[in-house]
């Protein structure tokens, strides 16, 4: 009777302290203090969650939410919470939920695992895209519901939602594992899109972050990295930015010899011997996952074959281009020019009198207004990057624990080889 | 233009890096090489090297036992018994009697050799007792001498740089570094070449006092150096400064490598190919050259047909095919080659079989590479913020910790 009292005081408490700001405050208080007793309590606080509002009283509901989901419970049980728990995260307030960042990730993780479990990950794509709007103080910030999200796509397949995340450009990390499985599910997305240029550069976040030992998600997005340099630039180059930590330019490559004898014969440009590799080593490639994306890069080197034939030739007949890419017939040379003609990859023509390709010039004169805005946002683009920059140098000059360490490695010099003149005036 | 100097440049080289010893006649010829009228243009030490390389080369049979012979008889002249001994194992008795080891003969020279260096010994000694400066730069200018003599070239390498202390006039240094080129030609030790070349030079600069023979000699030591390190624009250019002196002589010695240039100035590229073509047998038995011959050659057919487009807007392939004796679907893998590289900015018309010239759209250019060059520069420093912040945040979790 007394404890049921004290969970009736404590509904009070979060009825009466949710209006202000310093209510919501003292109301935080109090939660914590109780948050041992909710947790022991937790079978008989589900009721109770309906006298509350999750709009109005966002903070005290996350609280009892979170107690109500940390214990083992049936199926059934299962799929209403995920509907209460759906519609909390719809309706709770951005400001006050992110008062107890923990315990709504806990919540939203919660929700996750659960909806894996009843094999229907697709009802959690839009309220997690809905708690990371809510969670995240700019677009810029990544949290930990980031990488969750983009699994739940990748596992519905609605590569598009994710994708339209991963158009924000995030710069604030905290969590190293975030951002790592964020830029990987990220990178895998991209390429179930095949956004490549996009996939490339979130994994090459991952392969050049910084790292004191080498991570699994590492390998993995390394491997994929080759694949798709392969895809998209038709060229891997093996040797790591200088950037990049001494554990991962140390042993990632020999976690990766497949992939690197794949991008060798690749470079050779010599579509056989690249079929009979990968022929070879199929079952490497199916352990990873990984296949579908090096049946991708076999297909990509006819197409780089023939984007070199339109630099050196005008004209060509099927039948040389079919003998050039060893392609077995001109009619499937035909069909692979035709897809690249439709995928904007060449400028071309295809005679089928005689049958002769014509090969034409980029026809961008980079006269259009369309261009000529592409050309101005660009140039708006890096004029916000560049001042960020300068902002970021300026923050870090002032960083006391920055100032203190540039101070002591600079001890370690003569005094003598420093004159007076601050050096960036020392032109 | 440049290519074809570089080959006939080195036949120059040849005679005069051969240090003191001017040349009787050269003979490059297309026939199968004479080997005695070869060795004939050279004397000393560099005969004998160079008949050891053409013995080696040559695979076998009566070539190499002919070179073999004179290189051995070459050397019963001198008094180097290091190099005798090995050029008796080469023969290993397959001459005869008359060219087994000769042990008498080389005990004799030795021991000469040891009174010799003795004595040299001695007089060093009391030149620099005397410190008469210019006594002691020609006794170790003998010591070098006679350790060239004998095969010991790090020693007189070592010996000749030291004269340098007592050189008082342009020409002793001069000397000098010829001296020390020399040596180091033969020891294969081609950076001191190219810095003993600079050096010389630079103190012709100071007195003027090089006459042309001399010039010469250092210019084409310095082509030798620069193609030994690849170098071979540079090592063109060296050679070209000699063209007016010396080239026309020489060439007249040489009637086919004239012609060959000759056709080369005037287009015939399938006629100057076959000269070049029949010269190589021979320039691959060259000590200097045979490393560099296919590249050069390769170099050279390349020039000839960027060439050979450069002038024309468009270009029949046939046309171009029969100037360069070869058949069109093997002249278009070639231009395809330098196009892909980059060399002929043209494309191939496989239809009509015709080259066309193209001329890149500057302006076009720019623009893709403006945009290219953003869009790189966005991502890099993007990426770069990242990495700042990961590393900041890894910072303040160690220095968490330590609190």
């Amino acid at each position: 009777m007394v404890k049921m009292s004290s969970v009736d005081a404590l509904v009070a408490q979060i009825q009466g302290l949710s209006g202000n700001s310093s209510d919501i405050h003292q109301l935080h208080g109090h939660l914590k203090q109780s948050d041992q007793f909710l947790h022991a309590e937790s079978t008989r606080l589900a009721p109770v969650l309906a006298q509350l509002d999750p709009a109005k009283h966002s903070l005290g509901y996350l609280y009892l939410l979170e107690a109500v989901t940390s214990v083992p419970f049936t199926k059934e049980r299962a799929n209403e919470l995920v509907v209460v728990v759906a519609r909390f995260i719809n309706a709770c307030t951005a400001k006050q939920i992110r008062l107890a960042p923990d315990k709504f990730i806990s919540v939203c993780r919660r929700f996750k695992d659960q909806v894996m479990l009843l094999e229907a990950p697709m009802r959690a794509v839009a309220p997690l895209l809905t708690a990371i709007q809510k969670l995240q103080p700019s677009t810029e910030h990544l949290t930990t519901l980031h990488a969750d999200f983009l699994l739940v796509c990748l596992s519905t397949k609605c590569y598009k939602t994710g994708l339209r995340l991963l158009e924000d450009n995030i710069s604030e990390v905290d969590q190293p594992r975030d951002f790592f499985l964020y830029c990987y599910y990220g990178g895998m997305i991209c390429i179930g899109q095949k956004h490549f240029r996009k996939a490339l550069e979130l994994l090459h976040n991952v392969v050049t972050a910084p790292m004191s030992t080498l991570s699994a998600i590492a390998v993995e997005a390394y491997k994929k990295y080759i694949l798709v340099s392969l895809i998209h630039l038709g060229q891997f180059t093996t040797s790591f930015p200088k950037y990049t930590s001494s554990a991962a330019q140390r042993s990632l490559k020999n976690y990766c010899q497949p992939y690197l004898e794949l991008a060798n014969s690749y470079s050779t440009g010599k579509i056989s011997e690249l079929q009979t590799f990968v022929q070879m080593n199929r079952d490497k490639f199916v352990v990873d996952t990984n296949l579908g994306l090096v049946k991708q890069v076999v297909s990509s080197m006819y197409k780089r074959n023939i984007q070199r034939l339109t630099q050196t030739y005008l004209t060509l007949s099927l039948q040389d281009i079919a003998n050039t890419v060893q392609l077995s017939s001109p009619k499937e040379a035909e069909m692979h020019v035709l897809q690249m003609i439709q995928d904007g990859e060449i400028y071309a023509a295809i005679n089928q009198k005689d049958g002769m390709v014509r090969f034409l010039e980029d026809p961008e004169q980079y006269k259009t207004c369309e261009m000529i805005e592409h050309v101005d946002s660009s140039i708006q683009r890096m004029m916000a990057l560049s001042k960020k920059l300068t902002a970021m140098d300026e923050k870090m000059s002032c960083d006391p624990s920055y100032v203190s360490k540039a101070g002591r490695e600079r001890q370690r010099f003569d005094f003598d080889d420093f004159d007076g003149v601050p050096q960036r005036f020392n032109l | 233009m440049e290519a074809d100097d570089e080959s006939t440049g080195q036949m120059i080289d040849e005679i005069y890096a051969n240090g003191d010893d001017p040349p009787s006649r050269p003979v490059i010829s297309g026939e199968q090489l004479d080997v005695e009228a070869y060795a004939a243009l050279y004397s000393g030490r560099t005969k004998v090297v160079r008949l050891l390389f053409i013995a080696e080369r040559c695979g076998g049979g009566a070539m190499e036992l002919e070179a073999l012979r004179m290189a051995y008889d070459e050397i019963k002249k001198g008094e180097n018994t290091q190099l005798f001994r090995e050029v008796v194992q080469r023969i290993d008795g397959r001459l005869g009697p008359e060219y087994g080891p000769d042990p008498a003969w080389a005990e004799a020279v030795d021991r000469r050799a040891e009174q010799r260096k003795e004595k040299l010994e001695n007089e060093l000694n009391a030149y620099r007792t005397n410190l008469i400066k210019e006594s002691i730069r020609m006794g170790y200018n003998d010591f070098g001498d006679f350790y060239y003599v004998h095969g010991l070239l790090g020693d007189a390498f070592k010996n000749y740089v030291r004269t340098r202390d007592y050189c008082t006039t342009g020409k002793h240094i001069t000397h000098m570094c010829l001296n020390a080129i020399l040596v180091s030609i033969e020891m294969g030790q081609f950076t001191h070449v190219s810095s003993y070349v600079s050096k010389a030079e630079q103190n012709s600069q100071n007195s003027d006092s090089l006459d042309t023979i001399t010039a010469a000699k250092l210019r084409c030591a310095a082509g030798i150096a620069y193609l030994e390190a690849k170098k071979y624009k540079l090592a063109a250019r060296k050679n070209k400064v000699i063209d007016n002196i010396n080239f026309r002589n020489f060439l007249e010695l040489v009637p086919e490598v004239r012609e060959l240039i000759h056709d080369f100035y005037s287009s015939h590229y399938a006629s100057c190919l076959d000269y070049l073509g029949s010269l190589k047998a021979n320039l691959l038995l060259d000590i200097h050259l045979h490393d560099h011959v296919e590249t050069l050659y390769e170099q050279i057919r390349s020039k000839a047909l960027i060439q050979y487009t450069h002038p024309f807007l468009s270009v029949d392939l046939h046309m171009m095919a029969n100037a360069f004796k070869t058949t069109v679907a093997g002249l278009e893998k070639e231009l395809e080659a330098l196009i892909t590289d980059n060399q002929i900015q043209a494309r191939i018309d496989s239809h009509n079989k015709i080259l066309y010239a193209r001329h890149a759209d500057q302006r076009n250019a720019t623009f893709q590479r403006v945009l290219q060059t953003g869009d790189e520069f966005d991502r890099d420093v993007r990426a770069m913020l990242l990495r700042a912040n990961l590393i900041k945040h890894d910072y303040n979790q160690k220095s968490l910790r330590k609190v």
